[in-house]
């Protein structure tokens, strides 16, 4: 298993929906809800799509849905590798 | 004592292929320079047509926030950088403004088919897990209309309209209407960009492109020998307000009035009927309140084939009189963009208006007597002018026919 962290999950969002600017690093924003940094719904549905090719999970779109913050995206990536 | 807003235009955004940005554009037109030539964006020898008005050096990335860069197709670029341009010629900020009376409404001819084209090309060699989500919108004819509207908060009245080259000005009479119901302020007019290998295998193969190889030899609207046009990309979008609106925030520039519109459409093919256009015509005139002797040019459509040039030639003369307003088609220099062709031309007239100059057609011999068309050809011509109007037909049997007014 490669554990995935916040860096690697922000690579990923550049990669398929753009980079966004950022004011903190992204280690501090763990908690802050993907909507309040700047991606929608169809840019956590490209990344999720990108982080089960990269990482050869698999992803409910039910569960990436209510993954509405970092910390709970790693969560759900991270438990998928060992399942 | 009516209150019906009097349209006016406060602001233009113009990407073609002969300039980017108003002024680029516009110097261009008056020098006759063209932006037709053969395509580079991809090798297109194995299609019967290889011209075409390609914009010269456009990146979205150098114009967008990267955020914006995977989920749009390079039309949308294209139409949100120049809403950009519009908005900021006409000194207005939409931030803080309220959302819902600002709209959008473009035209479209074909959507984001590059986009369409990289996706499939995703599907057949690497698999369907490789397909972008942004798919689902990216390719769309409405796409231009809501990645503007979201950019900007403009949430109020908003569309799109698919009546191929008739389109630009279709959506610049919609945001008039708009108006009428209530919206403040619109964004308007139409783009369109389908130059790559999957576009191309469609514009290519309508049978109305000329085969020329040679840039000056092709698309001759009006030429006894005319064989085609050369499609292109790029188009204009336009600021809409009206005019107690523009004059109460101080616009700094008031371009001119829509004082005109009309749509017809053309009966059957082969049923022997007259075509729609000079109804069209008739109809916009009536919309503006002006006599044939009160236009000062027209933008004619300018099929570049023999028999929709007769159309149109005699719909003009049967308006105005053989030889009795001067005709031009500035769209010689860009070729036709589509959904893009109206607006642009519609943007053309204003500046026209505003400098009191007529854009020359290039490339073109004077038409046969015949048709009755005073082809403004040979360079530009200065006179005063009041009012212009602008015709745009589309594939299927659209008509268009929009009427321009200097500022009062």
């Amino acid at each position: 298993m490669r554990e995935v962290f916040i860096e690697d999950l922000f690579r990923v969002f550049a990669e398929g929906a753009g980079r966004i600017e950022l004011d903190q690093p992204v280690s501090e924003l763990m908690d802050t809800p993907f909507s309040a940094i700047g991606y929608d719904s169809l840019a956590m549905l490209e990344t999720a799509s990108r982080l089960e090719r990269e990482y050869g999970v698999t992803l409910s779109d039910d569960d990436v849905n209510d993954a509405k913050t970092p910390r709970l995206l790693l969560q759900l990536v991270n438990a998928a590798q060992t399942r | 004592m009516s209150t019906r807003p009097t349209a006016v235009v406060t602001g233009l955004g113009i990407a073609a292929p002969n300039g980017l940005g108003t002024e680029d554009y516009w110097a261009s037109v008056l020098e006759g320079r063209s932006g037709i030539g053969r395509i580079t964006r991809f090798v297109p020898d194995a299609y019967p047509s290889v011209l075409a008005g390609e914009l010269p050096d456009f990146d979205g990335a150098a114009h967008l926030p990267d955020r914006l860069l995977p989920q749009t197709d390079r039309v949308t670029q294209i139409a949100l950088t120049i809403t950009e341009w519009a908005l900021g010629d006409a000194a207005l900020d939409p931030t803080g403004l309220p959302e819902y009376e600002m709209g959008v409404v473009t035209a479209s001819g074909s959507g984001g088919f590059e986009f369409g084209q990289r996706e499939l090309e995703n599907l057949w060699s690497k698999g369907p897990g490789h397909v972008s989500a942004y798919q689902s919108f990216a390719w769309f004819y409405a796409v231009n209309t809501g990645q503007i509207s979201i950019r900007h908060g403009m949430r109020g009245p908003s569309g799109v309209l698919v009546t191929e080259q008739a389109g630009g000005l279709d959506a610049l009479a919609q945001a008039r209407r708009n108006l009428r119901s209530g919206a403040k302020y619109m964004i308007a007019g139409g783009v369109d960009a389908s130059l790559c290998p999957w576009g191309w295998a469609a514009v290519a193969s309508g049978g109305r492109l000329s085969r020329s190889q040679d840039p000056v030899r092709a698309y001759r609207p009006f030429a006894p020998d005319a064989d085609g046009a050369v499609a292109g990309e790029g188009g204009a979008l336009l600021v809409v307000e009206d005019i107690e609106s523009a004059t109460s925030r101080h616009a700094p520039k008031v371009y001119g009035e829509i004082a005109g519109y009309a749509a017809t459409f053309d009966p059957k093919r082969g049923s022997g009927r007259a075509s729609g256009l000079r109804r069209a015509i008739d109809l916009a005139l009536a919309d503006a309140h002006l006599a044939p002797r009160d236009i000062d040019v027209v933008f004619a459509d300018g099929a570049g084939l023999p028999a929709p040039d007769l159309d149109e030639a005699e719909a003009i003369a049967a308006v105005f009189g053989p030889h009795s307003v001067p005709v031009t088609v500035p769209k010689t220099m860009t070729g036709r963009l589509n959904a893009g062709g109206g607006a642009l031309d519609v943007a053309t007239a204003l500046l026209a208006l505003r400098d009191g100059v007529i854009p020359p057609t290039t490339n073109v011999p004077a038409p046969p007597v015949r048709l009755g068309v005073d082809l403004v050809i040979g360079g530009p011509r200065r006179r005063p002018l009041a009012a212009a109007l602008v015709l745009a037909r589309g594939e299927g049997g659209f008509n268009a026919a929009l009427v321009v007014r200097a500022p009062r």
